[in-house]
């Protein structure tokens, strides 16, 4: 899964039937210490996040199509969960 | 799911079945600031509606495949919709 911070959204009217409706969410991949990297996905959100919050984003299709209950959905990343915390341990 | 822009069109003139009259479109890749980002693909428009210019949202793998109507074609990118708004903040916005 990426761990990612909430960038916005993106709004479409003129989209495949399946995403009727979907909340499209903009998510920044992070490092573990939470600083943004240039890389970014969008991902369906399941789970109510807003634009700061962290995130866990499942990238694989399988995954999503089960979370999404249809299992011919043309789908691949959704927001899966909300993140308090990381624990980062450094090893000496 | 990535963000595009529309910069051209790609005309085959032999497809394999399922393909006939799918649009094949330039994408040029952009982040999430909208700016250029890596080098144009080739993805097809299920949709039909996308434009030259247009900004769009496509997927890659498998489930570009399943975007289009027959799903079982040889299919890598494809475009999912027509971007309306994006609403991003600044890296240092989305971090207290």
């Amino acid at each position: 899964m990426i761990l990612g911070v909430v960038a916005g959204e993106i709004t479409s009217t003129v989209n495949h039937p399946f995403y009727d409706g979907r909340k499209l969410l903009v998510v920044a991949r992070i490092d573990p210490s939470g600083t943004p990297l240039p890389d970014s996905v969008i991902a369906v959100d399941v789970v109510g996040a807003g634009v700061g919050e962290r995130v866990l984003v499942n990238d694989e299709g399988n995954g999503a199509r089960g979370v999404l209950r249809s299992p011919d959905g043309p789908v691949r990343s959704v927001v899966v969960a909300i993140v308090d915390a990381v624990d980062l341990t450094t090893r000496d | 799911m990535q963000l595009g822009r529309v910069v051209g069109a790609v005309v085959p003139c032999v497809v394999t079945p399922g393909l006939e009259g799918v649009p094949m479109l330039l994408l040029q890749p952009l982040d999430r600031a909208c700016q250029p980002r890596g080098t144009t693909l080739v993805a097809a428009d299920p949709t039909r509606m996308a434009g030259p210019g247009e900004l769009v949202y496509y997927e890659g793998g498998r489930e570009a495949a399943l975007l289009c109507d027959p799903s079982f074609v040889p299919v890598d990118h494809a475009v999912v919709g027509i971007v309306d708004a994006v609403h991003v903040v600044t890296d240092a916005e989305m971090t207290p």
